[in-house]
């Protein structure tokens, strides 16, 4: 079965409109939301700089080899993930159709978090800002309960955005301002991805390199910021002894894999329109430390904001304890500042030992406030928004930064969306007249109908679902048999000779040990780690409740055992199309074999790559 | 004579002591906080203030009962510190030694709160009256929430975009549609006449290409 296409001069497949626009959307699909939200809080738990060390090694042994396998793949096939994976073997199709499915499973939750990203957009053009003041009560007495109890920013989060019910067994209502965030989300997709990458090839230019910008803003406003530089040190100052512990490595490796968005077919799919004379070598290096320098890049403004914060609270708390020394001794105001009130802390102590212990002080730790860390929407939503509120001219800083947010994470959806477009024009789901609108079109409000069960009162815990267990185990699986299938079953020599034929360069050594050997051992080994890892306790999650006890603390709670069911389904169903798509072709060829009259049709059909 | 005003006076000034203490029953504690508003404009905390504040609270007294009977001198200001604060209380003229009822203050002050906090530049957080507690304002909110007039411009510019996009596809798909016609028309044409194996169509056809060059030549065959 020879997959070998011939060269087609004009075979009517779309292409990229130059090498910039190619490049720039693979850049976009790695650098998303988990680039600005999750990089920094890994460095941060994992002992600062010392994390970049684990992070290397897995982006060179890992990252790098498979990025370069997918561009290469759908480069030379010239095919999207289910049509690339049957012309290398139709026992290999299921790995198409895994990535398929899981291309879907993202985009639908993913969309969702953008809903609230532009939710908090809309709502930023407040004066004030609706996360910084808590509403008042019924009677006009005092606060909300709830907003008083924890804090104005977490109240806006939970009550005014998610409006989250106490377990994710009740369902609650469907949020009808959610809903038309999420109408206008993917009715901005659809703009964008209405005839495939013609248009998100213009749409990419804004998405891609807008960040970037308000990045740099963001730099410069943070690193002006009072406590911008205790933040940074804390972050960075590498703590070696934290590389002795396995969990680190375990999360620099799927960090850089999730980062770099492989195994969902996006690529594949945005290489399949390059032309086969492509340096797809050069190319995979290139995003693959963009998206790591873009990663660095992000966590100097988030650690200078977190910094920031830190300093405020550490500074409110002194404040607050010196306004209850000075009322309750009556001493003249600005008598104690910040700077003496350690020395006037111990002299009270020791004259006036109860009536200091009966104010009940908090003690201030500047070391506290910045251990505080945060990662995902906690991040961007309760802690960033909160320290937005400090800093002047909050409505634009605010804009700009959901802006960011919004172009962050729709640049990721483009790849999403094509490794789901791309298959489907294939496979010729609506007939070749139909325009391609059309198909993008019936995406789009299928995705969108399906989405709105994630605007109900416990969506943001089936989101957490959907993010931990459809976009991590399938994807490892999926790579995994990806790197195999291509280098065991469609044999590395053929593969080798097809990428040298594209890049014009033989493949060097450092391939070669990575994809025989490298990358598939490290696979196994993250997989294993990974599903041991969840597999420890059962899964739990985080309620808010306002009627617990610890209240503002959130509740830890166990799953439903009809909620682990689903869990176990949308990890288990991408990686059970492998089997099951092997096992079908299987039975065909039984068949097949067993009538004798039945001509396989290979003898006559031209092998093509159309 | 001297002896008598002597004896009145430490009457009423032990009088006022006792009824003007911390604690004491209708009394209120004012806390000041005069650096905190102003900063660098921050006056000083004298004799001439605490005339001013004691004239504050007789005209909210007097606004308050509308009866114009409370004096500067009934309100009593004691313990005064360096944080600035102090209690007070307000005696009833009418009855002797005896004080206006806490309740009665307190709704007088909570009345005429914003101009006695604008008499000294203040705000109710920098003078605090300890037991009072002050009305919250209530928020101000647009008829339209904001948010929705946002989301109504960018689902406009949106919506817009789509229809732009659409029209343009249907368009260009009519201008290829007619584009490939006219091709299929031009090819067909130039398929006949760069032919060289003849179709299976031309057989049929009765008019054939008449070489010129060999038309002569069908004299010197004999006819038969």
């Amino acid at each position: 079965l020879s997959a070998a296409p011939e060269i087609p001069k004009e075979d009517g497949r779309p292409k990229w409109d130059n090498k910039f626009q190619y490049i720039l959307s693979c850049i976009g699909f790695a650098v998303g939301l988990g680039n600005v939200w999750r990089f920094p809080y890994l460095c941060q738990i994992h002992g600062g700089g010392a994390f970049l060390i684990p992070y290397f090694i897995a982006l060179l042994f890992e990252g790098i080899p498979l990025l370069h396998l997918e561009l290469a793949l759908g480069q030379y096939l010239r095919k999207g993930s289910i049509g690339a994976w049957n012309t290398i073997s139709p026992y290999l199709g299921g790995v198409g159709v895994g990535s398929w499915m899981v291309s879907v499973l993202v985009s639908l939750y993913y969309n969702t978090v953008l809903t609230w990203v532009m939710w908090y957009f809309i709502n930023s053009f407040q004066e004030p800002l609706p996360w910084s003041v808590c509403p008042l009560n019924e009677n006009r007495t005092g606060f909300n309960e709830e907003c008083y109890e924890s804090t104005a920013v977490n109240y806006f989060w939970y009550r005014k955005t998610l409006n989250i019910t106490p377990d994710i067994a009740e369902s609650g209502r469907l949020q009808w301002w959610l809903i038309l965030c999420l109408a206008a989300c993917w009715a901005i997709v659809y703009l964008c991805t209405i005839r495939g990458i013609e248009t998100t090839g213009k749409a990419i230019y804004v998405t891609a390199i807008f960040p970037y910008l308000v990045l740099t803003i963001f730099l410069i406003q943070g690193l002006t910021l009072p406590g911008a530089t205790e933040g940074l040190i804390y972050l960075f100052t590498p703590n070696l002894n934290t590389l002795k512990n396995p969990r680190v490595w375990l999360d620099a490796a799927t960090q850089i894999f999730f980062s770099l968005s492989l195994a969902f077919g996006g690529l594949i799919a945005f290489a399949s329109y390059n032309p086969t004379k492509n340096d797809c070598e050069k190319d995979a290096v290139t995003v693959a430390i963009v998206n790591s320098m873009t990663s660095l890049y992000a966590s100097i403004p988030v650690f200078s904001v977190l910094g920031f914060k830190a300093t405020t609270a550490y500074w409110d708390c002194l404040d607050r304890n010196i306004i209850n020394i000075i009322n309750e001794f009556d001493l003249p105001e600005e008598s104690i500042m910040r700077q003496n009130y350690t020395s006037w802390i111990s002299f009270l102590n020791s004259s006036y030992p109860e009536k200091i212990a009966g104010l009940k002080l908090k003690s201030c730790d500047l070391q506290e406030f910045l251990d505080q860390s945060v990662s995902g929407t906690g991040l961007a939503f309760i802690v960033f928004t909160q320290a937005i509120i400090l800093m002047p001219g909050s409505q634009a800083w605010a804009i700009l930064f959901f802006i960011m947010l919004f172009s962050l994470g729709l640049s990721s959806m483009f790849g999403n969306i094509e490794g789901v477009f791309t298959p489907l024009l294939e496979l010729q789901i609506i007939p070749k007249s139909a325009p391609k609108e059309l198909l993008s079109g019936i995406i789009c409000l299928i995705s969108f109908l399906i989405a709105l069960c994630f605007t109900l009162g416990s969506g943001s815990y089936w989101i957490d679902i959907f993010d931990r267990y459809a976009g991590s185990v399938p994807l490892l699986v999926i790579a995994f048999f990806e790197v195999i299938g291509v280098v065991y079953i469609y044999k590395i020599k053929r593969f080798s000779k097809d990428v040298e034929w594209m890049t014009g360069r033989k493949l060097n050594l450092y391939w070669q040990i990575t994809w025989r050997f490298m990358s598939p051992l490290l696979l196994l080994i993250v997989f294993v780690a990974f599903v041991t890892l969840q597999m420890q306790k059962p899964p739990s999650y985080t309620a808010w409740n306002p009627k617990y006890e610890g209240f503002p603390m959130k509740e830890e709670k166990v799953y439903p055992p009809w909620v682990q069911a689903v869990c176990v389904l949308l990890a288990a169903l991408p990686c059970v199309c492998l089997p099951l798509v092997a096992l079908f072709h299987l039975v065909k060829k039984k068949r097949r074999s067993k009538d004798p009259s039945f001509v396989p049709p290979e003898v006559f059909s031209c092998q093509g790559a159309n | 004579m001297l002896r008598t005003l002597l004896l009145t006076l430490s009457v009423v000034a032990i009088a006022h002591a006792e009824l003007c203490k911390p604690d004491a029953q209708n009394a209120f504690k004012v806390r000041i906080s005069i650096k905190t508003a102003l900063g660098d404009n921050a006056y000083a905390w004298d004799a001439n203030e605490e005339y001013l504040f004691k004239a504050m609270v007789a005209f909210a007294m007097r606004r308050y009962s509308s009866k114009s009977t409370t004096q500067i001198s009934n309100v009593l200001l004691c313990n005064v510190t360096d944080r600035v604060s102090f209690w007070f209380v307000v005696t009833d003229s009418s009855k002797n030694v005896t004080t206006v009822p806490g309740s009665e203050v307190e709704a007088a002050i909570r009345m005429n709160r914003n101009r006695i906090n604008n008499a000294f530049l203040l705000s109710d957080k920098t003078l605090q009256f300890l037991k009072i507690t002050s009305t919250l304002s209530p928020p101000v909110e647009p008829s339209t929430p904001v948010w929705l007039i946002v989301f109504g411009v960018v689902l406009c510019l949106i919506v817009a975009g789509i229809i732009f996009l659409i029209i343009s596809g249907i368009r260009k798909h009519k201008k290829k549609n007619k584009e490939s016609t006219e091709r299929e028309n031009l090819e067909e044409k130039v398929e006949v006449t760069l032919e060289n194996g003849i179709p299976c169509e031309a057989l049929d056809l009765k008019a054939g290409h008449v070489n010129g060059v060999f038309a002569a030549d069908d004299e010197r065959f004999t006819s038969l």
